[in-house]
């Protein structure tokens, strides 16, 4: 291994101020940035703030920016680093501050709440479902997603104009209406929604999220742009449109 | 109490505490029954332990194989956990686990399927068919996203990163709980009618673990603290397949989907050593020859199990025994070989997070070389007494569910048994919860005093003088279980350990945190302790007390199975502070239930 400690450069603070720390840690075999964090709260800062949870990339709590390019903390390994210069790690910008690599991540938990549930047609004769496995592996795919927001961080609608975020519900929900719109089962019609409040219009494509993804969900092409072909085929297709004034639906 | 003691109240009928699995279905369901419900969480929802779970729920659909039902999921259940589990917890759990996963199907969740549209099941250890509903080698995520999801749609009200640090009580009764909001360090206070116990289990008391920061022991030592009884604390499990290379992923979990999946353990010789570890309890439905272990996974009618998927605590003690006999890796484990069984692509379809995980993490491409593989402490059979049928505690108005509770799974829990535990005995919980609440006269009230006595407490680490880190009391707390209440236990070392936790005890009293009360982990941690400790101490009583070596305890001094212990369960319980121990009989087995262990071996 090349470096013998690493430098740190933390974020410390909360939402009156802050700035980035430094800090030495001792360097061992195969350590990713989340470990250094928690050397650095046994050794140096036991009041550093950091959410984290499984350790294994599963659950999606750790998510930071680390030399400025968002990233979970426990996937992020030492030595894809260049660890020759002092390391950053900050919290994600989109989201408020709660104190030191703690954001308030809030928002997402309250645009979920405002997807319209999953509703499924009726069950089979013998009380069960019949599923093909061709049919749902493209909503198994949005199924991976591990809610670290790091897509939402990232998306500049919301990141560079904090405002938005009253009618943009951002990537990840994008990928969660996608999940329910392409399920095989639901009978749930969200595509008016999504077109008036939930701002899918704003997008434009610059996959910005699906290069941050984790778990590496084609957000825009299999989520955001087949979503947006089902409302423009609802909502601005003039054939169909034609056919709904002929048939009056 | 002084200004910074100033709390929040909330009066709910039902409180649930824990947003894992078995909280998450709790809520749900009492919120069904129509009473006021609120669900509390230390972490934000949807990243409790359950999230992950990877191999799959047990639950015996017959989808795979039409001859599987609940009896033969009931044996092997019992079998798994060398006989020691409530037979009542068994059955109904064998018998409700099927409808509890048709039911998630309902709320949106997307298992893998079978050929004709049904949902597929895969083999694990101990399961004598292929049983688990899955999904890949994510099945917890499904699990979590899909309940919390329906939660959030039925309006239950949730408080997240909010740690409940103490059950309050009026009376006899328990009339709710006190803790703190993380992102702020203010106090709050619930008064219920009923209680949901759904905190999960304590590995964090071990080095070597697959279990996240939350896991600290939180509902298992508020329930002891109320005057709940503990059994079975002695029972712990070390998952045989952890990661143990590099040191900063040591006890990651690997999930036991490998084995299932035709992944075979080896030693430092290339040898298959589980064929030298069946034990006699299961000789009659293992397979002695590799020849015949390879062609169960395709044809189960002819042949026998492969010895690769003896229940957990088996397969534990014989990986330690051949890395202490010098056949191990050379990182101090064994290999784990699915990539010279299955085709690459088999491998990453099945397997897709281990695969991502050991290519992240460990630089190991697992479809072209062998994985390396270690126990890691995971899971707690021992907790909370409960009544099989209501999951009531022995205190009144105190339900638990999941990890936190003990009995379903003896000493030993088999894989999938977790998840499908959850599902089955978090609905219980939050029904015969809603239903105590709905029956319960009179408002409930805790009283100042006792509010304030827990808040002091609470700001003790603040004004600590001693110097102590709780970094350092935890990481020396772990390195002592590790080695001394671990996979093979003695009574020098058990004694040992009490003194070593006697001593933790007293520098948690000198414990000083700095900064202030904002999202502060070090004093998070501080309180964690206590939590720890308690359940360390429990653990490490009830090993010295079971005098034979059954599921998760195994004594080197002790080495048989003593079969009058298998009649006994080992409670805990607190007196005037001070842990005490008995020996107390279980509940006979119906003549029915015993026949089914019997015709079906």
């Amino acid at each position: 291994m090349a470096a013998q400690e690493f430098v740190m450069q933390v974020w410390r603070g909360d939402s009156s101020a802050g700035a980035f720390k430094e800090y030495r840690v001792p360097a061992s075999e195969g350590m990713v940035v989340l470990d250094v964090i928690h050397a650095i709260q046994a050794k140096h800062a036991t009041d550093l703030a950091v959410r984290w949870n499984c350790k294994a990339g599963k659950c999606g709590s750790c998510s930071a920016e680390i030399n400025g390019k968002p990233k979970l903390m426990c996937m992020t390994r030492m030595n894809s680093l260049d660890t020759s210069k002092p390391i950053t790690v900050a919290p994600m910008k989109t989201f408020p501050i709660i104190r030191d690599l703690v954001t308030d991540v809030s928002f997402n938990y309250e645009m979920a709440k405002r997807v319209p549930p999953f509703k499924p047609r009726p069950k089979e004769p013998d009380g069960t479902y019949r599923m093909y496995q061709e049919d749902i592996d493209r909503v198994q795919e949005f199924h991976k997603c591990i809610e670290c927001f790091l897509c939402q961080n990232v998306c500049h609608v919301i990141r560079d104009h904090q405002d938005n975020k009253k009618h943009f519900a951002g990537p990840r929900l994008f990928v969660r209406y996608a999940a329910l719109e392409m399920h095989p089962l639901d009978t749930n019609d969200r595509r008016e929604l999504l077109k008036d409040q939930m701002g899918l219009g704003y997008c434009n494509i610059t996959k910005c999220c699906t290069e941050v993804c984790p778990e590496h969900i084609k957000i825009t092409d299999n989520a955001i742009i087949p979503l947006k072909e089902r409302v423009v085929d609802e909502f601005y297709d003039p054939i169909a449109r034609l056919v709904r004034k002929i048939t009056g639906k | 109490m002084a200004p910074d003691g100033n709390y929040e109240s909330h009066n709910y009928d039902v409180i649930v505490i824990g947003a894992g699995g078995a909280g998450l279905r709790a809520a749900i369901e009492a919120s069904a029954q129509g009473v006021k419900t609120a669900l509390i969480c230390k972490s934000l929802l949807g990243k409790a332990h359950t999230v992950m779970a990877e191999g799959g729920i047990a639950a015996a659909m017959g989808n795979v194989y039409p001859e599987d039902n609940w009896k033969v999921h009931f044996r092997d259940t019992m079998r798994g956990g060398k006989l020691l589990n409530n037979w009542r917890m068994a059955q109904i759990h064998a018998q409700e686990a099927p409808a509890r996963v048709l039911e998630l199907e309902e709320w949106g969740a997307l298992f893998d399927r079978t050929k004709d549209g049904r949902i597929l099941q895969r083999d694990f250890g101990g399961h004598r068919y292929a049983r688990l509903a899955h999904v890949g080698d994510r099945t917890g995520l499904e699990m979590i996203r899909t309940l919390q999801q329906h939660a959030v749609h039925k309006g239950i009200d949730v408080f997240m990163e909010c740690t409940m640090a103490r059950l309050l009580k009026d009376g006899d009764r328990v009339c709710g709980a006190f803790g703190y909001w993380r992102e702020s360090g203010r106090f709050i206070a619930f008064t219920a009618k009923a209680v949901v116990l759904a905190t999960g289990g304590a590995g964090k008391a071990w080095k070597v673990t697959s279990n996240s920061w939350e896991y600290t022991g939180d509902g298992i030592a508020m329930a002891m603290d109320a005057g709940a009884d503990l059994i079975d604390m002695e029972m712990v499990q070390f998952h045989p397949t952890g990661m143990v290379w590099p040191p900063s992923v040591r006890g990651i979990l690997v999930t036991e989907g490998v084995r299932g999946d035709g992944g075979t353990l080896k030693n430092s010789t290339g040898k298959r050593f589980m064929f030298d570890y069946i034990p006699d309890f299961f000789k009659a439905e293992t397979a002695d020859t590799e020849k015949e272990a390879d062609a169960w996974y395709e044809d189960k009618k002819n042949n026998k199990r492969t010895p690769d998927l003896l229940p957990r605590d088996e397969v534990a003690r014989a990986i330690n025994a051949e890395v202490k006999a010098g056949r191990g890796s050379p990182h101090g484990g064994v290999f784990l070989d699915i990539a010279s069984r299955r085709s690459a692509d088999y491998i990453q379809k099945r397997l897709p997070s281990m695969y991502h995980q050991f290519k992240e993490l460990a630089g190991v491409d697992i479809t072209k070389e062998a994985m390396e593989v270690g126990p890691t402490c995971h899971y707690i059979m021992g907790g909370v007494r409960v009544d099989g049928e209501t999951t009531a505690t022995t205190v009144p108005g105190l339900f638990a569910a999941g990890e936190v509770a003990a009995g379903l799974h003896g000493a030993n829990r088999l894989g999938g048994n977790s998840l499908s535990d959850l599902l089955v005995f978090g609905r219980r919980a939050g029904q015969c919860a809603a239903e105590y609440a709905k029956k319960a006269d009179g408002r409930v009230a805790a009283g100042e005093d006792q509010i304030a006595a827990v808040g002091q407490e609470l700001l003790a680490p603040f004004s600590g003088k001693g110097g102590e880190n709780p970094y350092s009391i935890h990481m020396d707390l772990q390195d002592c279980m590790q080695s001394l209440v671990g996979i093979i236990r003695t009574e020098s070392e058990l004694k040992k350990a009490l003194g070593e936790i006697a001593r933790f005890k007293e520098r948690l009293q000198r414990v000083t945190v700095e900064g202030n009360r904002q999202y502060n982990p070090g004093w998070h941690l501080a309180l964690d302790l206590r939590t720890m400790l308690a359940v360390a101490e429990a653990c490490t009583l009830s090993a010295l007390e079971r005098k034979e070596s059954r599921g998760g305890h195994t004594r080197d001094d002790y080495p048989k199975t003593d079969p009058n212990l298998a009649k006994i369960n080992i409670v805990t319980r607190r007196v005037n502070g001070d842990l005490k121990l008995s020996h107390e009989p279980r509940p006979e087995m119906p003549a029915e239930l015993k026949q089914l262990l019997e015709e079906q071996k």
